[in-house]
């Protein structure tokens, strides 16, 4: 029982960090019709820049911020000077620009930074905590709490506020939003912004636990975008559900079968969703207009 | 003078390609790089019938290249085929996994199937680099030498390993091109066009968009595990790269870059993207920085590819 609570808390943690990078996707997702592939590299960015400016001398949570906000101005300059001018292109294309953007941040990174694994600090300490036998990691409860937190302000932010409205007004109809008065150009800012911001803030948390590089961004975009799928693209509880559950399938797979498949379970399982579930588990099945 | 078509006009240009540049080659060198293009182009070909053609995509086409080129490493040693025949097995077992993967998977449209097809490449590669004992892991895996360069020695024609690569190669290419030009016209391209124009139509006019599909998806499966053959063959070689992730995107920028929709594009992009590193070994730091803002730039600015723009350009200046 200690055994599965264990593998539970690292798959949790694990998961809660796709979550994130779902909840990213589907925020672009829903206001652009765009996937994201470069949402990982948002990821790689929030712990690299970190881990810069923490070494350039700036206290950890200010080097946290600096990081959020510098990727989150990447992604609101992404959609500027590469989405925006190909709207309405065909997916193959928009897969190959946002894949280009990927492996141009990745190029970028290795050159502004370097080669070399980086971590800093866990947040609240490396003591481990006890629960029934298993232990956990402070950090992993950094972690899953800001997946959630995260969550419920999107949630907060998309239901209550008049400008969240605006972005769900703009993913129904584009150009209907624009009928009734709302800056669409702005809701799409918007969008890129928040969804690189909280991709920043997953490698923020995640760092102390899994290190970063310039070229981890890639994992946990599959991963992410395979946790978005899971769940239906484009539905935030989907995302958030989708993501634990891929960590969670990870993880008691390393721990019960083999730890050199444990990324194999997780496309496995996609793949099973796809064929019986095409939609996802909490997508709704649309019909397209001819 | 009579109309060349687009068939034999496409075929006597790669022809005339491959048998002119060689003069040009400043060293034994660029035969191993033109060897290298026309593989890639091989592949990029079969991407051509899948998304140009089919509008179909895939992002796990180089799981089907790994099989090929695992096929070549693998029979020889476990089951004593000889490599040529190694290379045919490898194209049959891509065909048959092609089928039954392809069968469920190709209900599934956009970016989902975009990730279904992922999440295949990924466990491909995933086997070849997890089963040591089979594949040698990481570190690949050594392939025995296909022989026929000593056959044709003996018949008199004595060419260089590089010289007789990129000739072998460019003979293959040229057979691929054949093949999609003449499936281009057939009735089943002719289906493949209709479907990517839209698939309610085509399915209410009589098209079995399924089957189709899946033809499409077998066939592209078959060039891209010939190419990785032909990789490994010619390298003697290979290791699960072949078969990664970055593989099957290259492939697909190779074929939109190019143009998707024509065969030559598509070698042209295959070109370009293979040069692209030669070029760059000098600022070998700058590579990912350079392709990734190569394949935006085409993207936002090229749509239909670089070959197509190119021509369209030149015709427009004509009239």
């Amino acid at each position: 029982m200690s055994e599965f609570l264990q593998f539970l808390f690292s798959g949790l943690t694990v998961g809660a960090v796709y979550a994130l990078v779902a909840l990213g996707f589907t925020i672009i997702y829903n206001a652009s019709d765009v996937v994201n592939f470069a949402q990982g590299e948002f990821v790689m960015l929030g712990g690299m820049i970190t881990w810069f400016s923490h070494a350039a001398g700036l206290p950890l949570p200010l080097a946290a911020l600096v990081a959020i906000i510098a990727t989150a101005a990447l992604g609101v300059a992404i959609n500027k000077l590469a989405i925006g001018p190909a709207r309405g292109a065909p997916v193959v294309s928009l897969i190959i620009i946002t894949i280009g953007a990927s492996v141009f941040l990745q190029g970028a990174a290795q050159l502004v930074f370097d080669k070399q694994i980086h971590s800093f600090p866990a947040f609240s300490g490396d003591t481990p905590l006890r629960f029934g036998g298993a232990t956990i990691q402070p950090q992993s409860l950094w972690v899953i709490g800001g997946a959630l937190v995260v969550f419920v302000g999107l949630w907060l932010f998309f239901t209550r506020t008049l400008l969240g409205r605006a972005v769900l007004a703009t993913s129904n109809n584009r150009l209907a939003a624009q009928l009734v008065g709302i800056n669409t150009n702005f809701v799409m800012t918007l969008s890129f912004a928040l969804s690189a911001g909280i991709g920043a803030l997953a490698g923020v948390l995640a760092t102390p636990i899994t290190l970063t590089a310039y070229n981890v961004g890639i994992g946990f975009a599959l991963k992410g975008f395979a946790g978005a799928m899971l769940g239906g693209m484009g539905n935030p509880k989907g995302a958030l559900a989708g993501g634990f559950l891929i960590g969670l399938i990870e993880a008691l797979t390393a721990g019960y079968l083999s730890s050199t498949y444990k990324e194999a379970a997780a496309f496995v399982v996609i793949l099973l969703v796809l064929f019986f579930m095409p939609q996802g588990l909490f997508g709704r099945r649309s019909t397209e207009r001819v | 003078m009579p109309k060349l078509t687009v068939k034999s006009a496409t075929l006597l240009v790669l022809a005339v390609l491959i048998a002119v540049t060689p003069f040009f080659f400043p060293s034994g060198y660029y035969y191993r790089v033109g060897a290298l293009i026309f593989v890639n182009g091989l592949a990029v070909t079969g991407i051509v019938i899948l998304t140009g053609y089919a509008g179909q995509i895939s992002l796990g086409h180089a799981g089907f290249a790994g099989i090929g080129g695992y096929a070549c490493a693998l029979a020889p040693e476990y089951l004593g085929l000889h490599p040529a025949l190694a290379m045919v097995l490898g194209a049959a077992v891509s065909a048959v996994l092609a089928y039954l993967v392809g069968r469920p998977i190709l209900r599934l449209k956009g970016y989902y199937l975009a990730v279904a097809t992922l999440g295949f490449g990924i466990l491909v590669s995933m086997v070849l680099n997890n089963e040591r004992d089979l594949t040698g892991g990481p570190d690949g895996i050594a392939v025995p030498e296909l022989g026929l360069r000593g056959v044709l020695k003996d018949w008199g024609l004595n060419l260089s390993n590089g010289q007789f690569w990129y000739f072998f190669c460019g003979i293959v290419l040229l057979l691929g091109a054949w093949i999609a030009l003449n499936l281009y016209q057939s009735p089943t391209g002719r289906a493949l066009r209709a479907l990517h124009g839209s698939e309610v139509a085509s399915g209410t006019v009589g098209i079995d968009v399924a089957r189709v599909k899946l033809q499409a998806f077998v066939i592209s499966a078959v060039y891209a595990s010939v190419a990785g053959s032909l990789v490994a063959l010619q390298n003697k070689f290979i290791t699960p790269d072949v078969a990664g992730f970055m593989h099957s995107i290259e492939m697909v920028t190779m074929a939109v870059l190019g143009g998707a929709g024509s065969v030559l594009g598509a070698v042209f992009g295959a070109g370009i993207l293979t040069l692209l590193p030669q070029a760059l070994t000098v600022l070998a730091e700058y590579e990912q920085l350079v392709l990734g803002l190569v394949m935006m730039l085409v993207m936002i600015f090229l749509r239909e590819g670089l070959l197509p723009s190119i021509l369209r350009r030149l015709r427009g200046r004509g009239e």
